[in-house]
């Protein structure tokens, strides 16, 4: 049975504003074929104030979607659209104390009704930009789409790779065989021709890179994030440096970055850009983890 | 009303039956001699153990006690049969299963798959039923061995096994099967079929956990997983788990003697339960083989809710059931049982699995009746699927979300 949390439970058994919603003026359907859930989520928009007046849900799943429906309409009612549109699914998953990793594409499920809905209440079309696969790391809660697509990305080639881009792998070891598999699968499609070894190996110790002073190291890490930025800021995000402590280096990530699936991904490709570029390992973090990594 | 919990989930485990319980106490404390051992402390247990193996026997109808080897669980059973017939043959590479096996077959195949053996999985049609012509067609020099359930674990549709074995060994092929949700449940005489290898689980007729048997044809060319020790007559080393095959062996003793009223009684409880259900909720239907399945099975499809919900409802009011969804299993698709007979997904992920057992009474069916009805409409008031009364006029078009 799963651990689900009391406020999970006590969501499913008592659902808040669930049926229809008289005046609705902002409705959205989603779903996720894989699972087989889906979600009806409507909104009785205050076109004045652009305030949400009311909300209620109809959804089509087991307990935690249920619950997780329940929650986020209690979030949303009273907000703004556009302070709606920055609830990220780890908020409606904290809002009910937690959800088991395989279900936390409840929460997901969630944030894509609610983004659906304002596009509905505005006119606009909204398209879902990501596909769920098969769970295989349970730890991170981490599917076998984003792995593929990160393996595919980076040319990954070892589950320790895959562990520090995805995080997948990097918990209790135990879906290892599965990473392999994916790797695997990616790498005989790369294989076009059977060819020698094209890149001779870098040499086990690094040619000593010419040591940077502490102002330079900053300067340097300054740069690379800034030449990254423009493209954030192209998908209504954006990346802050807030702390340099040794090899940590701690981040916020702003606007649509927050609370998106590709978040790890993005830190990780973030972090490969800074290793490359002062030639050093460094870890990028959120800023949230400041104090609590060593 | 909720005082005492009904148990209605015995395809997934059942209780330990007292006199197992009572039979295997001794074998922890003062019967803890290895059978193995020449002293008097040995000795007793490996008597025990031989009368275990008889009552084992008696239950399959097999010819010979040698025929049953004892192994941990019904998983090891399945993967010794398939892997022996493969180990044993190498000159045939193919493995014909079915679609709807347990996943201890297909998780197996699908690894053997990638080691270059061939596998073919037969579909089955909408009440769950095997293409005999597509089997006999698949058939061929090649195959190794012919692996099919007796009895499904979520519809309980019995398939035509000794047919099936016949035809295998028509074709030189090994026949297997995993009767873990037969045995106990409807009557079986392996010496009369040309069935070569059986895979049976304990902790499903009332043993203990952890405790299961092959039994294995004489003269069927076997290669063991497990080398090691001479146990088993050196098919399966390993110190015997000498407490729980006694207790299996009481177990097999006292299903064959409630043989009858497992399929007369139980199976009426069933079929009322069933009956009942089916009357007072609109738009479900029971999926399988319905005039060829297990006495003790029903597996209903609520239509437009999911089952995890359902399940989360009834254990509420104190009613233990299974269900097809994915959610229950934790992977995301529904059971691929239900999506092999073409279930709808707004029916699959709603499926219930409701398998008795002969401590059920009737009282606890007119619970269960009673139930059942208020939980599925609550979870349909949720649905988007589902209007004021009834579906929404066309289910599928009124709601028709944006799939990821």
């Amino acid at each position: 049975m799963w651990d689900y949390s009391e406020k999970v439970r006590e969501h499913f058994f008592n659902p808040r504003n669930a049926g229809l919603l008289d005046g609705a003026n902002g409705i959205g359907d989603v779903g996720s074929i894989k699972c087989g859930d889906a979600l009806r989520l409507m909104l009785k928009v205050d076109p004045d104030s652009e305030k949400i007046v009311d909300a209620s849900f109809q959804t089509f799943g087991c307990g935690s979607a249920i619950a997780s429906s329940s929650a986020l309409t209690e979030i949303v009612k009273g907000m703004t659209l556009d302070e709606a549109l920055k609830v990220s699914n780890q908020d409606i998953a904290d809002y009910l104390d937690g959800l088991p990793p395989e279900k936390m594409h409840c929460s997901v499920m969630g944030r894509e009704a609610l983004q659906a809905a304002v596009a509905n209440y505005r006119g606009e079309a909204w398209k879902d930009d990501h596909e769920e696969g098969a769970l295989i790391c349970k730890c991170f809660a981490i599917d076998a789409v984003l792995i593929e697509e990160v393996v595919r990305a980076n040319s990954l080639t070892t589950v320790e790779q895959v562990a520090h881009f995805t995080k997948a792998g990097g918990g209790c070891a135990s879906c290892h065989e599965g990473i392999e598999e994916i790797l695997a699968r990616v790498s005989k499609e790369a294989c076009t021709a059977p060819t020698a070894a094209t890149k001779p190996l870098p040499p086990a110790t690094p040619a000593a890179a010419p040591k940077l002073t502490n102002f330079q190291r900053i300067r340097k890490i300054e740069e690379t994030v800034e030449a990254i930025r423009p493209m954030l800021q192209r998908d209504h995000g954006d990346i802050e440096i807030v702390e340099i402590d040794g090899k940590n280096i701690y981040v916020n990530l702003k606007g649509a970055c927050v609370g998106c699936m590709m978040e790890a991904a993005t830190l990780n490709g973030i972090q490969t850009k800074l290793v490359e570029a002062l030639g050093e390992f460094v870890r990028l973090l959120p800023a949230a983890m400041l104090g609590k990594a060593h | 009303m909720n005082d005492v919990p009904i148990y209605l989930d015995n395809n997934a485990t059942t209780a330990c039956d007292p006199a197992v319980v009572s039979a295997m106490l001794p074998f922890f404390t003062e019967q803890f001699g290895n059978p193995s051992s020449m002293h008097s402390f040995g000795n007793k247990v490996g008597f025990a153990l031989k009368e275990a193996r008889a009552k084992v026997q008696a239950l399959l109808g097999a010819e010979h006690d040698s025929e049953i080897v004892f192994t941990s669980c019904g998983t090891e059973s399945d993967s010794t049969a398939i892997l022996s017939a493969l180990r044993a043959q190498p000159e045939r590479n193919q493995i014909i299963t079915t679609a709807v096996e347990h996943p201890a077959i297909l998780t197996l195949c699908e690894y053997l798959e990638k080691e270059g053996y061939a596998i073919t999985r037969l579909g089955v049609d909408k009440r769950g039923r095997l293409d005999m012509n597509e089997y006999k067609a698949a058939l061929g020099p090649r195959t190794a061995i012919v692996s099919a359930m007796w009895a499904n674990n979520e519809s309980g549709t019995i398939f035509p096994v000794e047919q099936m074995a016949e035809l295998a060994h028509a074709a030189g092929a090994q026949f297997h099967t995993d009767a873990v949700q037969a045995v106990g449940k409807i009557a079986i005489d392996l010496k009369k079929t040309k069935i070569d290898m059986v895979s049976l689980s304990g902790h499903k007729l009332h043993a203990p956990k952890g405790v299961g048997v092959l039994y294995l044809r004489r003269g069927t060319r076997y290669r063991p997983l497990l080398r090691g020790g001479h146990q088993e007559r050196g098919r399966r080393a390993g110190t015997e788990n000498a407490a729980s095959i006694v207790g299996l062996g009481v177990a097999c003793e006292q299903a064959l003697q409630h043989m009858v009223y497992e399929n007369t009684e139980v199976k009426r409880l069933r079929d009322k339960l069933e009956a009942g259900i089916l009357a007072a909720v609109p738009r479900c239907f029971p999926t399988g083989d319905v005039m060829n399945r297990l006495p003790n099975t029903s597996n209903i499809a609520f239509e437009f809710i999911e089952g995890e919900a359902i399940l989360l409802l009834l254990n509420k009011a104190g009613i233990a059931a299974s269900s097809g969804s994915a959610c229950t299993s934790g992977s995301l698709e529904p059971s691929h049982v239900m999506r092999a007979m073409g279930i709808p997904y707004t029916a699959a992920h709603g499926t219930t699995r409701f398998s008795l057992s002969r401590y059920n009474t009737e009282a606890e069916m007119d619970r269960v009746i009673a139930a059942v009805p208020p939980i599925i409409a609550q979870l349909r008031k949720l649905s988007p699927y589902w209007g004021e009364i009834g579906p929404t006029e066309h289910p599928e078009e009124a709601f028709a979300p944006a799939y990821a």
